[in-house]
């Protein structure tokens, strides 16, 4: 199975390109670096792939399909701030389970703790968020995971725990990951191969 | 690198700290469940120095309450915090009244983003602060030679907060502590989300600053970044300092370094060993009775479940653990 972005051109502004006919191909079980210099559109890249940013030329498709809108999109994204990708005013079990029930299986992977199920948002650390954010995230009809930066606010060992996590069900899911990060040390442990964003945006 | 460490070892034998922090605890008050009270302790029995013309870095996990020390160093906590503990500044106590005389002059605060400017001042304007108007003409020249050591153009004086990009800000940051010719500068989380050009700049501001003969205490949750630049860590875990190490402890498979804690996150580290230790940070409303780091240490005795274990010297590092001698 493989997502194909292809031709993918977006601007803010008239005359302001921040991504022209960008071409990119993510095949099911691969984890695929993208680096790239601060402000040069890799995290809007990634809103186009997982359908947050409708505003763009070009498509997005998997296996050739396109993604259909209104229902579950097998392509979820993870911001790099989890604090802000949650319903402050919602306990952490409610916004665990909003999508769909998260198996017990994906819990233990993650280190879940029942106690923290029944916790506010603001009584977590970041690192534990995002735990919950993946956890969410990662049901059986995710095909495609967008990780935008998503350690760069942890510590060194909440960072190795999460994406030992996160390569363990991966590879059993057979699910695609494109991992951003400014971290080159990170993404030469992770990744199978990394493609620098100037080099396949063509402005 | 290896020239500044030395040069401090000198300068610590000559020289009393500038700031000394002597087993703070802080909590803060809150209401649960209508008129019932509870306490939360987010700093407890924290020591830690800072010496002139070098810098210490804070590090730990964000939103473990690191910023909070900078309040607290600053006198700037919420009126239901409760500080406990001795700091001292230049040898005399730090009391509320001589933070505040100090803040903003000696000592500075470099904060996170540009959401401390107030978007509504001019740039020029806010760094510059107020001043007496005879001594205005004076400033305002000061200000301009800090913006042209940092290439920041004329026009910038004169542009609001959202009009400068990342790096801009950064600089500008920087800057409001220079204008002052601050001694104590607080830098409180100054590099997430840089990329490795701006992360070296920003960096190499600070360096610049100590060794002009400030102290500059740098709190991150970046150890990478901190190892580039510091000349000592300080490392922060579940509202404590667990160890004071110098840059020269972190190599190898950090058998130098004192705590478990520490050596854990030296080889967490994705250039190192990438492995990760089980378990958890304690939550804050936890109440722990020995060591914080009990519960993950594979080092663990008895001993170590009653009471926080003493601060001890070991080769010219602080810890806090009762398993090193």
């Amino acid at each position: 199975m493989y997502l194909k972005a292809e031709n993918i051109s977006f601007r803010y502004k008239k005359d302001n390109w921040i991504l022209r006919n960008v071409d990119l191909s993510l095949g099911s079980g691969e984890v695929l670096g993208l680096i790239g210099d601060s402000g040069s559109g890799k995290s809007t890249l990634c809103k186009i792939l997982s359908g947050y940013e409708k505003n763009y030329s070009g498509t997005v498709s998997i296996d050739g399909t396109g993604i259909p809108p209104g229902i579950y999109n097998p392509i979820q994204l993870i911001f790099q701030h989890p604090e802000k990708a949650v319903n402050p005013k919602w306990k952490m079990k409610d916004i665990l389970n909003e999508g769909h029930v998260v198996s017990q299986d994906i819990l233990d992977s993650f280190g879940i703790k029942k106690n923290w199920l029944h916790r506010w948002p603001n009584e977590l650390s970041g690192g534990e968020l995002q735990r919950f954010a993946l956890a969410r995230a990662l049901s059986p009809k995710t095909k495609f995971l967008i990780a935008d930066e998503i350690t760069t606010m942890v510590d060194a060992i909440t960072q190795a725990q999460i994406w030992e996590s996160i390569l363990d069900i991966v590879e059993e899911m057979k699910i695609g990951v494109l991992v951003v990060s400014h971290e080159k040390n990170l993404m030469n442990r992770l990744c199978h191969d990394v493609v620098h964003l100037s080099h396949i945006n063509n402005i | 690198m290896l020239n500044n460490a030395e040069m401090n070892i000198e300068k610590r034998k000559e020289g009393e700290a500038l700031l000394k922090i002597k087993d703070i605890s802080l909590s803060f008050s809150q209401y649960v469940s209508g008129l019932r009270q509870t306490e939360l302790k987010v700093i407890s029995s924290l020591s830690m120095e800072a010496y002139s013309g070098e810098i210490l870095a804070v590090v730990g996990s964000s939103g473990s309450g690191k910023s909070l020390l900078a309040h607290a160093i600053l006198g700037i906590l919420p009126s239901n915090a409760k500080l406990l503990g001795k700091m001292e500044y230049k040898g005399q106590e730090l009391t509320q009244e001589k933070k505040e005389e100090l803040r903003g002059k000696e000592i500075a605060l470099i904060p996170q983003s540009v959401n401390y400017l107030d978007p509504l001042m001019r740039i020029s304007d806010q760094v510059i602060g107020s001043v007496d108007e005879r001594n205005a003409e004076l400033m305002k020249q000061t200000q301009r030679d800090i913006f042209r050591k940092y290439d920041l153009k004329p026009d910038v004086d004169r542009m609001f907060p959202h009009e400068l990009s990342g790096g801009m800000a950064r600089r500008v940051l920087v800057s409001t502590a220079l204008i002052n010719s601050s001694k104590l500068i607080i830098a409180d989380e100054p590099t997430p989300g840089l990329d490795e050009k701006n992360l070296n700049e920003t960096l190499s501001y600070f360096r610049d600053m100590a060794n002009k003969g400030c102290a500059v205490i740098l709190i991150t949750h970046d150890i990478e970044a901190a190892l580039k630049i510091s000349d000592k860590i300080a490392i922060f875990y579940a509202g404590t300092i667990l160890e004071e190490a110098n840059i020269e402890d972190f190599k190898n498979d950090g058998e130098n370094l004192r705590h478990p804690y520490t050596r854990a996150l030296w080889n967490a580290l994705p250039q190192n060993k990438f492995q990760a230790i089980k378990g958890h940070q304690p939550m804050q409303d936890e109440i722990i009775d020995g060591c914080f780091f009990y519960e993950r240490c594979s080092r663990r005795n008895e001993l170590c479940s009653k009471g926080t274990p003493q601060l001890k010297m070991i080769k010219e590092g602080l810890v806090r653990c009762n398993n090193v001698s």
